[in-house]
C-alpha cells in the first residue's frame, strides 16, 4: 500500500463528483439566467425568478403548507415512531419479529398505490380536509424512516443503564427521559432531519391528497411546469437546496455530522 | 442499615418455560451469598427477581421483613453492579455517582460531598469529572461499585461484576469487593459462573443448575463433602464410583464394584448405605505399583503433567477413572497399577436412580 492513492481513483471519485454535483451547477445556473425560458448555460445574469417565486401566491402559499406539513408530520411520527422504536428494541425477544417490518410497509407499498389507497379510504370515505388528510399521509411515509432510524441508535443503547437507574430510585417513565432520550439525541435529530426533508420532497402521496386551495411545493413545482417554461422552477429548486444547507449547517455547528454517516 | 433477605418457594416462567422452581434461600444480615452455575441455570433470573425486573409467578422474597414481591423495581433500594458496568454514558463519573442520590432528594452540595467521598473510597476521587467513556474497565467497574454504595442500600446485588476483566485484575477487584462488603456490612447476592471467585469471597455459595437449587452451604463444605452427584462433579469430583455393600463388620465396610472389592470405614466416611457412590477428586485416588496394595486394579492410559503431579487416564474394570501421580516416578501407559482411595479426599454419595 503506497500512502498516495493510485492516480486512475483520483480520477474515478471526480468523475463521480462531476457526476453529483453537475446538475445542480445546470440548475443555480439556470436559475440565475436573465431569460424567460429555462436555459443553460445561463444568458445574462439576473435575480428576477427569484422574486418571481414570491410574486407568484400560489408558490408563497404551498411552501408554507409544505413546511407546516413537514414540521407537524414529522412531529407526530417522532411522538409515535420513537416509544414504537423504543417498546421494538427493548421488549425484542418478547415481541413477534413481524411487529417490527409492520413499520416498514409503508415504504415497501409503492407510494404512488398508497396515496391512491389513502384518497379512496380516507379522504373520499371520511370528507376528512385536505390539510388533514395530507398531514396523515405525509405522517405515514416519514413514519418508517423515524422508526428505523431510531431503532438503530437504540440498538447499540444498553439497556443495562436503564435498569441501572431504575434500581437507584428513578421511576421508568422518568428514567426514560433523563437516561434513554439523552442517549439517542443523535438518532432522534436525524431521524427529524430525514422525515422532514422526505415530508418537504415527496410528490406522489401528496399528488393524490392536495386538493382544491391547498397543495404543496413540489406539486405546485409540477404544476407551474405544465403552464410555463421559466427559469421560476429552477429558482424554487435553488431556494430548496439553500434551506437544506442551512439546516444541515446548522447540525453539523451544533451536534457535528458523523451521526448521520452511522 | 443491613437487612436479611428470604426467598420462599419462588418460581419463575419466561413464557411457558420455568426458569427458576421452588427456590427458597435465606441471606442472613451482613451475609455475602454467591449464586453459582453454568449460564441457564438460573442464577441471573433470580437476581432479576430480587431486583425486580421480572415478577416470580409463585413464592414471596422479603427484605428485612419488608415484602419487596409486588414492589416495582425503582422502590426496592437495591444497589446493582452489572457486568457490563450500565455507566450512564452522558453523565461525568461524580454525576454518575451522584444519581441515586439526587433520586432521594438530596440538595446538590450534599451529593457531591457523598459522592466524592465515595469516589475518594474507591481511589477514583481524581477522575470525578471525566466522561465514563475515558476509562478502563477496572475503573468503571470501581465507578458502579461506588455508585450502588453511595445510596448505603439494604441489599447489594452483583450481576458476574468481573467478566469483562483481564485475569490479574479480576482477582484484585474481587478482594476489593469483599472488603468494601465487609466494612460497610451489606447483606450482598452475588452471581458468577467461575467457582473460584464464588469460593473465595463468599460466606456461603448457592449452587444452581436447571432453575433448581443443588447446595447451598459454606465454600469448604461444598468443596469437601458435596451433597450430591451434580455438585461433586462441578466441584472437581472426577471419579464417581457406583458400589454396592457385600459385608459388613462393625465399622468396616465392605463393598464391591464390577467384580472389585473395597473396605472402607465408617468411622472415616460416616454411615454407609447399602447401594453408594464414592466419589474423589484425581488426587484422591493413589496410583500404587505395590501389588499388594488395596485398591482398584488399573491400566494406566495418557499420562499429562500438571506442573504439581502427573495425571493419568485409568482403565479399570468399573469404568474410566482419572488419578495423580508423583512427579518422581513417572509411568508409562500400559502399567498395571492400584489406585488407592484417600478416605480424606473421598466422600460417599446416595446413588440416585437412573443416571
Amino acid at each position: 500500500m503506497s500512502d498516495r492513492p493510485h492516480p486512475f481513483l483520483i480520477v474515478v471519485a471526480g468523475l463521480v463528483y462531476l457526476f453529483l454535483m453537475l446538475p445542480l451547477v445546470i440548475v443555480v445556473g439556470a436559475a440565475l439566467s436573465d431569460t424567460t425560458y429555462l436555459t443553460f448555460p445561463p444568458q445574462g445574469l439576473s435575480l428576477r425568478w427569484f422574486e418571481n417565486i414570491f410574486e407568484i401566491s400560489a408558490f408563497r402559499r404551498t411552501i408554507v403548507t409544505s413546511l407546516q406539513i413537514a414540521f407537524l408530520g414529522t412531529m407526530i411520527a417522532l411522538l409515535i415512531g420513537i416509544p414504537a422504536a423504543y417498546a421494538l428494541n427493548r421488549f425484542r425477544i418478547e415481541l413477534p419479529k413481524w411487529l417490527g417490518t409492520l413499520f416498514v410497509l409503508p415504504i415497501l407499498v409503492p407510494e404512488i398505490v398508497f396515496g391512491f389507497a389513502l384518497l379512496k379510504s380516507f379522504t373520499v370515505g371520511t370528507g376528512a380536509p385536505i390539510f388533514l388528510s395530507l398531514l396523515i399521509g405525509h405522517t405515514l411515509i416519514v413514519l418508517p424512516y423515524v422508526v428505523r432510524v431510531i431503532s438503530a441508535s437504540l440498538a447499540s443503547f444498553d439497556f443495562s443503564v436503564e435498569e441501572a437507574a431504575i434500581s437507584l430510585g428513578s421511576a421508568p417513565v422518568k428514567t426514560f427521559f433523563t437516561i434513554v432520550l439523552p442517549n439517542i439525541r443523535a438518532g432522534v435529530i436525524a431521524a427529524f432531519i430525514l422525515a422532514f426533508i422526505t415530508s418537504l420532497n415527496d410528490v406522489s402521496v401528496s399528488l393524490f391528497l392536495t386538493g382544491p386551495g391547498i397543495s404543496t411545493l413540489p406539486i405546485q413545482i409540477l404544476a407551474h411546469v405544465e403552464q410555463f417554461f421559466d427559469p421560476t422552477v429552477a429558482s424554487v429548486s435553488v431556494l430548496l437546496m439553500f434551506l437544506t444547507v442551512a439546516v444541515m449547517a446548522v447540525v453539523e455547528r451544533t451536534l457535528g455530522l458523523t451521526f448521520l454517516a452511522k | 442499615m443491613t437487612q436479611p433477605l428470604d426467598l420462599q418457594a419462588v418460581s419463575a416462567h419466561y413464557g411457558t418455560t420455568k426458569v427458576l422452581e421452588d427456590l427458597s434461600l435465606s441471606v442472613q444480615a451482613g451475609e455475602l451469598v454467591s449464586l453459582l452455575g453454568a449460564s441457564g441455570c438460573g442464577k441471573t433470573t433470580t437476581l432479576r427477581l430480587i431486583a425486580g425486573f421480572l415478577r416470580p409467578t409463585t413464592g414471596s422474597i422479603q427484605l428485612g421483613g419488608r415484602d419487596l414481591t409486588r414492589l416495582p423495581p425503582h422502590k426496592r433500594d437495591i444497589g446493582l453492579v452489572f457486568q457490563n458496568y450500565a455507566l450512564f454514558p452522558h453523565l461525568s463519573v461524580l454525576d454518575n455517582v451522584a444519581f441515586g442520590l439526587k433520586q432521594r432528594g438530596l440538595g446538590s452540595s450534599e451529593r457531591r460531598k457523598r459522592a466524592m467521598a465515595m469516589l475518594e473510597r474507591v481511589g477514583l476521587s481524581a477522575l470525578a469529572d471525566r466522561a465514563p467513556g475515558a476509562l478502563s474497565g477496572g475503573q468503571k467497574q470501581r465507578v458502579a461499585l461506588a455508585r450502588a454504595l453511595v445510596i448505603e442500600p439494604p441489599l447489594l446485588m452483583f450481576d458476574e461484576p468481573l467478566s469483562n476483566l483481564d485475569a490479574k485484575l479480576r482477582v484484585d477487584m474481587r478482594v476489593e469487593i469483599r472488603q468494601l462488603q465487609r466494612s460497610n456490612g451489606t447483606t450482598s447476592v452475588y452471581v458468577t459462573h467461575d467457582q473460584e471467585e464464588a469460593f473465595s469471597i463468599s460466606d456461603r455459595v448457592a449452587i444452581m443448575s436447571a432453575g433448581r437449587l443443588m447446595q447451598f452451604d459454606k465454600p469448604e463444605i461444598l468443596y469437601r463433602r458435596p451433597a450430591n452427584t451434580f455438585v461433586a462433579r462441578f466441584v472437581g469430583f472426577e471419579n464417581i464410583i457406583p458400589l454396592k455393600v457385600i459385608a459388613r463388620e462393625g465399622d468396616v465396610v465392605t463393598a464391591e464394584t464390577a467384580g472389585v472389592t473395597l473396605r472402607l470405614s465408617q468411622a472415616v466416611y460416616g454411615a454407609i448405605p447399602d447401594t453408594f457412590l464414592l466419589a474423589t477428586r484425581p488426587d484422591g485416588l493413589v496410583v500404587s505399583t505395590d501389588p499388594a496394595a488395596e485398591g482398584l486394579p488399573a491400566r494406566l492410559g495418557l499420562r499429562t503433567y500438571l506442573g504439581r503431579a502427573y495425571q493419568y487416564q485409568c482403565e479399570t474394570a468399573a469404568g474410566p477413572l482419572i488419578a495423580n501421580g508423583s512427579l518422581t516416578a513417572p509411568l508409562e501407559a500400559g502399567t498395571g497399577v492400584k489406585l488407592v482411595p484417600m478416605p480424606e479426599q473421598c466422600t460417599i454419595l446416595a446413588s440416585e436412580g437412573a443416571r
